[in-house]
Protein backbone atom coordinates (compact mmCIF):
# COMPACT_ATOMS: atom_id res chain seq x y z
CA UNK A 1 0.00 0.00 0.00
CA UNK A 2 2.77 2.35 1.00
CA UNK A 3 4.59 1.60 -2.24
CA UNK A 4 1.50 2.28 -4.30
CA UNK A 5 1.06 5.62 -2.56
CA UNK A 6 4.69 6.46 -3.15
CA UNK A 7 4.43 5.58 -6.82
CA UNK A 8 1.23 7.58 -7.12
CA UNK A 9 2.88 10.59 -5.49
CA UNK A 10 5.94 10.28 -7.70
CA UNK A 11 3.88 10.06 -10.86
CA UNK A 12 1.87 13.09 -9.78
CA UNK A 13 5.01 15.05 -9.00
CA UNK A 14 6.51 14.15 -12.36
CA UNK A 15 3.37 15.51 -14.04
CA UNK A 16 3.96 18.86 -12.43
CA UNK A 17 6.63 21.25 -13.49
CA UNK A 18 8.05 23.91 -11.27
CA UNK A 19 6.45 27.26 -12.01
CA UNK A 20 8.94 29.39 -13.96
CA UNK A 21 6.84 31.90 -15.88
CA UNK A 22 8.15 35.10 -14.30
CA UNK A 23 11.51 36.74 -14.89
CA UNK A 24 14.28 35.79 -12.47
CA UNK A 25 14.20 37.60 -9.12
CA UNK A 26 11.02 39.55 -9.92
CA UNK A 27 8.76 37.74 -7.38
CA UNK A 28 11.08 38.68 -4.51
CA UNK A 29 11.41 36.49 -1.42
CA UNK A 30 9.25 35.67 1.63
CA UNK A 31 8.61 38.18 4.40
CA UNK A 32 8.49 37.19 8.08
CA UNK A 33 4.69 36.89 8.16
CA UNK A 34 4.73 34.52 5.19
CA UNK A 35 3.63 36.71 2.29
CA UNK A 36 5.65 37.14 -0.86
CA UNK A 37 7.70 40.27 -0.36
CA UNK A 38 10.92 41.51 0.95
CA UNK A 39 12.24 40.62 4.40
CA UNK A 40 9.55 42.29 6.48
CA UNK A 41 7.40 44.15 3.97
CA UNK A 42 4.69 42.30 2.02
CA UNK A 43 4.96 43.27 -1.65
CA UNK A 44 2.41 43.55 -4.43
CA UNK A 45 4.03 40.62 -6.23
CA UNK A 46 2.52 37.25 -5.49
CA UNK A 47 5.02 34.72 -4.18
CA UNK A 48 6.83 32.45 -6.60
CA UNK A 49 7.32 32.16 -10.33
CA UNK A 50 3.78 31.22 -11.35
CA UNK A 51 2.41 33.22 -14.29
CA UNK A 52 -1.26 33.60 -15.23
CA UNK A 53 -1.34 29.97 -16.39
CA UNK A 54 0.52 28.38 -13.51
CA UNK A 55 0.23 27.34 -9.91
CA UNK A 56 3.28 27.99 -7.74
CA UNK A 57 4.20 26.61 -4.34
CA UNK A 58 7.08 27.86 -2.23
CA UNK A 59 8.58 27.10 1.13
CA UNK A 60 10.82 29.33 3.16
CA UNK A 61 12.67 29.67 6.45
CA UNK A 62 14.11 32.83 7.92
CA UNK A 63 16.11 33.55 11.02
CA UNK A 64 16.95 36.81 12.73
CA UNK A 65 19.32 37.20 15.62
CA UNK A 66 19.39 40.61 17.32
CA UNK A 67 21.00 41.54 20.64
CA UNK A 68 18.34 40.26 23.05
CA UNK A 69 15.99 38.26 20.83
CA UNK A 70 15.87 35.64 18.06
CA UNK A 71 13.14 35.07 15.54
CA UNK A 72 12.75 31.87 13.55
CA UNK A 73 10.07 31.60 10.91
CA UNK A 74 9.18 28.87 8.46
CA UNK A 75 6.25 28.92 6.12
CA UNK A 76 4.84 28.28 2.71
CA UNK A 77 2.83 29.95 -0.02
CA UNK A 78 0.59 28.63 -2.76
CA UNK A 79 -0.14 31.03 -5.60
CA UNK A 80 -2.86 30.41 -8.14
CA UNK A 81 -2.59 31.85 -11.66
CA UNK A 82 -0.78 34.97 -10.45
CA UNK A 83 -4.10 36.09 -9.02
CA UNK A 84 -4.28 34.92 -5.44
CA UNK A 85 -1.66 33.87 -2.89
CA UNK A 86 -2.31 31.84 0.25
CA UNK A 87 0.38 31.77 2.90
CA UNK A 88 1.09 30.29 6.28
CA UNK A 89 3.94 31.10 8.65
CA UNK A 90 4.96 29.80 12.05
CA UNK A 91 7.06 32.18 14.09
CA UNK A 92 9.13 31.38 17.14
CA UNK A 93 10.39 34.43 18.99
CA UNK A 94 12.98 33.73 21.64
CA UNK A 95 13.31 36.19 24.51
CA UNK A 96 16.80 35.80 25.91
CA UNK A 97 16.06 37.57 29.21
CA UNK A 98 13.19 35.22 30.08
CA UNK A 99 14.56 32.22 28.21
CA UNK A 100 11.16 31.56 26.71
CA UNK A 101 9.66 31.25 23.26
CA UNK A 102 6.65 33.17 22.02
CA UNK A 103 5.00 31.36 19.13
CA UNK A 104 2.68 32.91 16.60
CA UNK A 105 0.91 31.52 13.57
CA UNK A 106 0.03 33.74 10.61
CA UNK A 107 -2.41 32.88 7.84
CA UNK A 108 -2.41 35.17 4.84
CA UNK A 109 -4.27 35.78 1.62
CA UNK A 110 -3.23 38.27 -1.04
CA UNK A 111 -4.99 39.09 -4.29
CA UNK A 112 -3.49 40.86 -7.28
CA UNK A 113 -5.85 43.65 -8.24
CA UNK A 114 -3.98 45.26 -11.11
CA UNK A 115 -0.92 45.11 -13.25
CA UNK A 116 2.34 43.36 -13.68
CA UNK A 117 5.41 44.52 -11.82
CA UNK A 118 7.54 44.52 -14.98
CA UNK A 119 5.22 45.18 -17.89
CA UNK A 120 2.22 47.28 -16.93
CA UNK A 121 2.42 51.01 -17.27
CA UNK A 122 1.31 51.60 -13.69
CA UNK A 123 2.55 49.69 -10.64
CA UNK A 124 1.19 46.30 -9.71
CA UNK A 125 -1.39 46.62 -6.92
CA UNK A 126 -2.40 43.91 -4.47
CA UNK A 127 -4.63 43.70 -1.44
CA UNK A 128 -3.81 41.30 1.39
CA UNK A 129 -4.83 40.20 4.85
CA UNK A 130 -2.85 38.48 7.57
CA UNK A 131 -4.57 36.80 10.46
CA UNK A 132 -2.29 36.23 13.43
CA UNK A 133 -2.73 34.17 16.55
CA UNK A 134 -0.42 33.68 19.51
CA UNK A 135 -0.05 30.18 20.95
CA UNK A 136 0.35 31.49 24.47
CA UNK A 137 -0.58 35.11 25.23
CA UNK A 138 0.92 35.24 28.74
CA UNK A 139 3.72 37.69 27.89
CA UNK A 140 1.43 39.80 25.69
CA UNK A 141 -1.13 40.16 28.48
CA UNK A 142 1.54 40.90 31.08
CA UNK A 143 2.71 43.80 28.91
CA UNK A 144 -0.84 45.13 28.64
CA UNK A 145 -2.05 43.83 25.28
CA UNK A 146 -5.78 43.55 24.68
CA UNK A 147 -6.00 40.49 22.41
CA UNK A 148 -4.06 37.34 21.54
CA UNK A 149 -5.06 37.51 17.87
CA UNK A 150 -5.53 40.15 15.24
CA UNK A 151 -5.90 40.78 11.55
CA UNK A 152 -3.82 43.12 9.41
CA UNK A 153 -5.12 44.41 6.09
CA UNK A 154 -2.68 45.90 3.60
CA UNK A 155 -2.57 47.46 0.17
CA UNK A 156 0.73 47.20 -1.72
CA UNK A 157 2.01 48.86 -4.88
CA UNK A 158 5.16 47.69 -6.59
CA UNK A 159 7.08 48.43 -9.79
CA UNK A 160 10.26 47.29 -11.46
CA UNK A 161 11.73 49.95 -13.73
CA UNK A 162 13.86 48.36 -16.43
CA UNK A 163 17.28 49.91 -16.83
CA UNK A 164 16.17 52.90 -14.77
CA UNK A 165 19.23 53.65 -12.64
CA UNK A 166 22.41 53.77 -14.66
CA UNK A 167 21.04 50.91 -16.75
CA UNK A 168 20.26 48.74 -13.72
CA UNK A 169 16.75 47.55 -12.96
CA UNK A 170 15.16 49.35 -10.04
CA UNK A 171 12.40 47.98 -7.81
CA UNK A 172 10.26 49.81 -5.33
CA UNK A 173 7.31 48.79 -3.18
CA UNK A 174 5.08 50.77 -0.87
CA UNK A 175 2.62 49.12 1.48
CA UNK A 176 -0.04 50.67 3.70
CA UNK A 177 -1.11 48.37 6.52
CA UNK A 178 -4.00 48.67 8.92
CA UNK A 179 -2.94 46.92 12.13
CA UNK A 180 -3.28 46.77 15.88
CA UNK A 181 -0.35 44.39 16.34
CA UNK A 182 2.38 45.01 18.92
CA UNK A 183 5.78 44.02 17.51
CA UNK A 184 3.95 42.40 14.56
CA UNK A 185 1.70 40.52 17.00
CA UNK A 186 4.43 38.76 18.96
CA UNK A 187 3.50 41.00 21.91
CA UNK A 188 -0.22 40.72 21.28
CA UNK A 189 -2.71 43.17 19.81
CA UNK A 190 -3.99 46.53 21.00
CA UNK A 191 -3.87 47.87 24.52
CA UNK A 192 -6.14 46.46 27.23
CA UNK A 193 -6.74 49.89 28.74
CA UNK A 194 -7.28 51.89 25.58
CA UNK A 195 -9.38 49.40 23.57
CA UNK A 196 -9.29 49.58 19.79
CA UNK A 197 -5.84 50.70 18.65
CA UNK A 198 -6.10 50.07 14.91
CA UNK A 199 -3.99 52.42 12.84
CA UNK A 200 -2.46 52.67 9.40
CA UNK A 201 1.29 52.31 9.07
CA UNK A 202 3.51 52.65 6.01
CA UNK A 203 6.15 50.23 4.83
CA UNK A 204 8.54 50.53 1.93
CA UNK A 205 11.25 48.61 0.17
CA UNK A 206 13.55 49.52 -2.66
CA UNK A 207 16.29 47.60 -4.42
CA UNK A 208 18.64 47.79 -7.35
CA UNK A 209 19.33 44.61 -9.29
CA UNK A 210 23.01 44.38 -10.07
CA UNK A 211 22.83 41.76 -12.78
CA UNK A 212 20.13 39.11 -13.16
CA UNK A 213 20.99 37.32 -9.94
CA UNK A 214 21.74 39.93 -7.30
CA UNK A 215 19.63 42.56 -5.58
CA UNK A 216 20.77 45.14 -3.05
CA UNK A 217 18.17 47.05 -1.12
CA UNK A 218 16.72 48.64 1.97
CA UNK A 219 13.44 48.29 3.79
CA UNK A 220 11.52 50.35 6.28
CA UNK A 221 8.53 49.34 8.35
CA UNK A 222 6.62 51.82 10.45
CA UNK A 223 5.15 50.38 13.65
CA UNK A 224 2.49 51.43 16.11
CA UNK A 225 3.27 51.85 19.81
CA UNK A 226 0.15 50.62 21.56
CA UNK A 227 1.83 49.38 24.75
CA UNK A 228 3.77 52.55 25.54
CA UNK A 229 7.03 50.59 25.32
CA UNK A 230 8.63 52.93 22.77
CA UNK A 231 8.13 50.43 19.94
CA UNK A 232 10.40 51.64 17.16
CA UNK A 233 10.10 51.49 13.39
CA UNK A 234 12.16 48.79 11.73
CA UNK A 235 14.68 48.99 8.92
CA UNK A 236 17.10 46.71 7.17
CA UNK A 237 19.72 46.61 4.45
CA UNK A 238 19.67 43.42 2.40
CA UNK A 239 21.40 41.51 -0.32
CA UNK A 240 19.46 38.79 -2.13
CA UNK A 241 20.91 36.20 -4.47
CA UNK A 242 18.80 34.42 -7.07
CA UNK A 243 21.02 31.75 -8.67
CA UNK A 244 17.99 30.29 -10.50
CA UNK A 245 14.19 30.06 -10.31
CA UNK A 246 14.35 27.31 -7.69
CA UNK A 247 16.05 28.99 -4.75
CA UNK A 248 16.91 32.39 -3.33
CA UNK A 249 19.20 33.28 -0.47
CA UNK A 250 18.99 36.57 1.40
CA UNK A 251 21.13 38.14 4.07
CA UNK A 252 20.32 41.37 5.86
CA UNK A 253 21.36 43.62 8.66
CA UNK A 254 18.43 44.60 10.86
CA UNK A 255 17.84 47.64 13.00
CA UNK A 256 14.75 46.94 15.10
CA UNK A 257 15.21 49.71 17.67
CA UNK A 258 13.72 49.19 21.11
CA UNK A 259 11.79 45.98 21.85
CA UNK A 260 10.00 45.68 25.20
CA UNK A 261 12.54 47.74 27.10
CA UNK A 262 15.66 46.36 25.40
CA UNK A 263 17.20 49.20 23.44
CA UNK A 264 18.99 49.28 20.11
CA UNK A 265 18.25 45.78 18.85
CA UNK A 266 20.45 45.09 15.84
CA UNK A 267 21.59 41.93 14.19
CA UNK A 268 21.76 39.65 11.23
CA UNK A 269 19.00 38.02 9.23
CA UNK A 270 19.18 35.12 6.83
CA UNK A 271 16.44 33.69 4.66
CA UNK A 272 16.03 30.96 2.10
CA UNK A 273 13.05 30.41 -0.20
CA UNK A 274 12.54 27.36 -2.39
CA UNK A 275 10.25 27.82 -5.42
CA UNK A 276 8.28 24.99 -7.05
CA UNK B 1 44.57 92.04 -29.99
CA UNK B 2 41.19 92.15 -31.70
CA UNK B 3 42.41 89.75 -34.35
CA UNK B 4 43.65 87.48 -31.66
CA UNK B 5 40.30 87.64 -29.92
CA UNK B 6 38.50 86.95 -33.20
CA UNK B 7 40.69 83.99 -34.01
CA UNK B 8 40.18 82.70 -30.52
CA UNK B 9 36.43 83.25 -30.63
CA UNK B 10 35.95 81.64 -34.03
CA UNK B 11 38.36 78.93 -33.09
CA UNK B 12 36.22 78.13 -30.06
CA UNK B 13 33.08 78.11 -32.19
CA UNK B 14 34.66 75.80 -34.72
CA UNK B 15 35.81 73.56 -31.94
CA UNK B 16 32.31 73.53 -30.45
CA UNK B 17 30.60 72.73 -33.73
CA UNK B 18 33.23 70.23 -34.68
CA UNK B 19 32.65 68.66 -31.30
CA UNK B 20 28.97 68.37 -32.07
CA UNK B 21 29.60 66.98 -35.50
CA UNK B 22 32.10 64.31 -34.51
CA UNK B 23 30.51 63.11 -31.27
CA UNK B 24 26.78 62.76 -31.87
CA UNK B 25 24.75 61.31 -29.00
CA UNK B 26 25.47 57.60 -28.76
CA UNK B 27 22.30 55.67 -29.49
CA UNK B 28 21.27 52.36 -27.97
CA UNK B 29 21.83 50.98 -31.48
CA UNK B 30 25.51 51.90 -31.20
CA UNK B 31 25.75 50.42 -27.71
CA UNK B 32 24.34 47.15 -29.05
CA UNK B 33 27.19 47.05 -31.54
CA UNK B 34 25.34 48.59 -34.49
CA UNK B 35 24.47 46.53 -37.53
CA UNK B 36 26.79 43.61 -36.80
CA UNK B 37 25.91 43.54 -33.10
CA UNK B 38 22.20 43.35 -33.75
CA UNK B 39 22.73 40.83 -36.54
CA UNK B 40 24.63 38.57 -34.14
CA UNK B 41 22.08 38.99 -31.34
CA UNK B 42 19.28 37.93 -33.70
CA UNK B 43 21.39 35.07 -35.06
CA UNK B 44 22.05 33.86 -31.49
CA UNK B 45 18.38 34.23 -30.60
CA UNK B 46 17.30 32.11 -33.58
CA UNK B 47 19.76 29.42 -32.49
CA UNK B 48 18.40 29.59 -28.92
CA UNK B 49 14.82 29.23 -30.19
CA UNK B 50 15.87 26.39 -32.50
CA UNK B 51 16.97 24.24 -29.61
CA UNK B 52 14.21 25.26 -27.21
CA UNK B 53 11.40 22.81 -26.56
CA UNK B 54 9.14 25.31 -24.85
CA UNK B 55 8.77 27.95 -27.54
CA UNK B 56 10.07 26.40 -30.77
CA UNK B 57 6.57 25.38 -31.86
CA UNK B 58 5.54 29.05 -32.19
CA UNK B 59 8.20 29.48 -34.85
CA UNK B 60 7.96 26.11 -36.60
CA UNK B 61 5.88 27.61 -39.41
CA UNK B 62 7.95 30.77 -39.89
CA UNK B 63 10.47 31.29 -42.64
CA UNK B 64 13.72 31.74 -40.74
CA UNK B 65 15.36 34.19 -43.14
CA UNK B 66 12.32 36.48 -43.17
CA UNK B 67 11.97 36.26 -39.39
CA UNK B 68 15.63 37.26 -38.96
CA UNK B 69 15.37 40.18 -41.39
CA UNK B 70 12.26 41.53 -39.70
CA UNK B 71 13.67 41.14 -36.21
CA UNK B 72 16.96 42.83 -37.15
CA UNK B 73 15.02 45.71 -38.66
CA UNK B 74 12.77 45.92 -35.61
CA UNK B 75 15.65 45.92 -33.10
CA UNK B 76 17.50 48.48 -35.24
CA UNK B 77 14.51 50.82 -35.39
CA UNK B 78 13.56 50.46 -31.73
CA UNK B 79 17.14 51.20 -30.61
CA UNK B 80 17.26 54.45 -32.64
CA UNK B 81 19.33 52.93 -35.43
CA UNK B 82 19.16 54.05 -39.07
CA UNK B 83 16.27 51.77 -39.97
CA UNK B 84 12.55 51.92 -40.40
CA UNK B 85 10.51 48.90 -39.40
CA UNK B 86 8.59 47.75 -42.47
CA UNK B 87 7.18 44.49 -41.16
CA UNK B 88 3.64 43.79 -40.04
CA UNK B 89 2.44 45.20 -36.74
CA UNK B 90 2.82 43.19 -33.54
CA UNK B 91 -0.86 42.37 -33.16
CA UNK B 92 -1.18 40.96 -36.71
CA UNK B 93 1.97 38.87 -36.39
CA UNK B 94 0.96 37.27 -33.12
CA UNK B 95 -2.77 36.83 -33.59
CA UNK B 96 -3.65 33.15 -33.53
CA UNK B 97 -0.41 32.19 -31.78
CA UNK B 98 -1.92 32.52 -28.29
CA UNK B 99 1.44 33.17 -26.64
CA UNK B 100 1.08 33.06 -22.88
CA UNK B 101 2.88 35.04 -20.20
CA UNK B 102 5.22 32.21 -19.29
CA UNK B 103 6.38 31.64 -22.87
CA UNK B 104 6.79 35.39 -23.40
CA UNK B 105 9.07 35.64 -20.37
CA UNK B 106 10.92 32.55 -21.54
CA UNK B 107 11.61 34.34 -24.83
CA UNK B 108 12.95 37.28 -22.83
CA UNK B 109 15.29 34.80 -21.11
CA UNK B 110 16.41 33.50 -24.51
CA UNK B 111 17.00 37.06 -25.71
CA UNK B 112 19.12 37.68 -22.60
CA UNK B 113 21.15 34.55 -23.44
CA UNK B 114 21.54 35.79 -27.00
CA UNK B 115 22.81 39.17 -25.76
CA UNK B 116 25.10 37.49 -23.21
CA UNK B 117 26.66 35.46 -26.02
CA UNK B 118 27.28 38.66 -27.96
CA UNK B 119 28.91 40.21 -24.89
CA UNK B 120 26.31 42.96 -24.47
CA UNK B 121 26.68 44.40 -20.94
CA UNK B 122 23.82 43.86 -18.50
CA UNK B 123 22.99 47.57 -18.34
CA UNK B 124 22.67 47.83 -22.12
CA UNK B 125 20.57 44.65 -22.22
CA UNK B 126 18.11 46.23 -19.79
CA UNK B 127 17.70 49.24 -22.04
CA UNK B 128 16.74 47.12 -25.04
CA UNK B 129 14.35 45.05 -22.90
CA UNK B 130 12.85 48.28 -21.53
CA UNK B 131 12.01 49.39 -25.08
CA UNK B 132 10.54 46.03 -26.04
CA UNK B 133 8.53 45.57 -22.82
CA UNK B 134 5.61 47.87 -23.74
CA UNK B 135 4.96 45.68 -26.82
CA UNK B 136 4.04 42.72 -24.64
CA UNK B 137 0.36 43.60 -24.50
CA UNK B 138 0.23 43.53 -28.31
CA UNK B 139 1.82 40.08 -28.32
CA UNK B 140 0.44 37.82 -25.57
CA UNK B 141 -2.91 36.01 -25.53
CA UNK B 142 -3.71 36.93 -29.14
Amino acid sequence: MRHILLLLTLSLVSQLHAADGKLLATPGISQIEGAGGGGFVPWAQLAGYGSRDEIAANVFCSGANVDDYDLHVCGAQATFYDRVEFSVAKQKFHVDALNLNIKQRVLGVKARLYGDIVYSRFPQISLGIQHKKLDDPTVAYLLGADEDSGTDVYLAASKLHLGAIGGYNWLWNITARSTEANQTGLLGFGNAEHGNQREIVLEASTAILFGRHLALGVEYRQKPDNLGLKEDDWSNVFVAWFPNKVISLTAAWLDLGEIAGAKNQQGAYFSVTGYF
Amino acid sequence: MLTNFRTGFFGACCWLFAGCATTPQTTLYDKLGGESGIHNIVENLVQEIGRDEQVFHYFAQSRVSRFKENLIEHFCAISDGPCQYTGDNMVDIHTGMNINERDFNHLVDLLINAMDDEGIPHRIQNQLIARLAPLREEIIYR
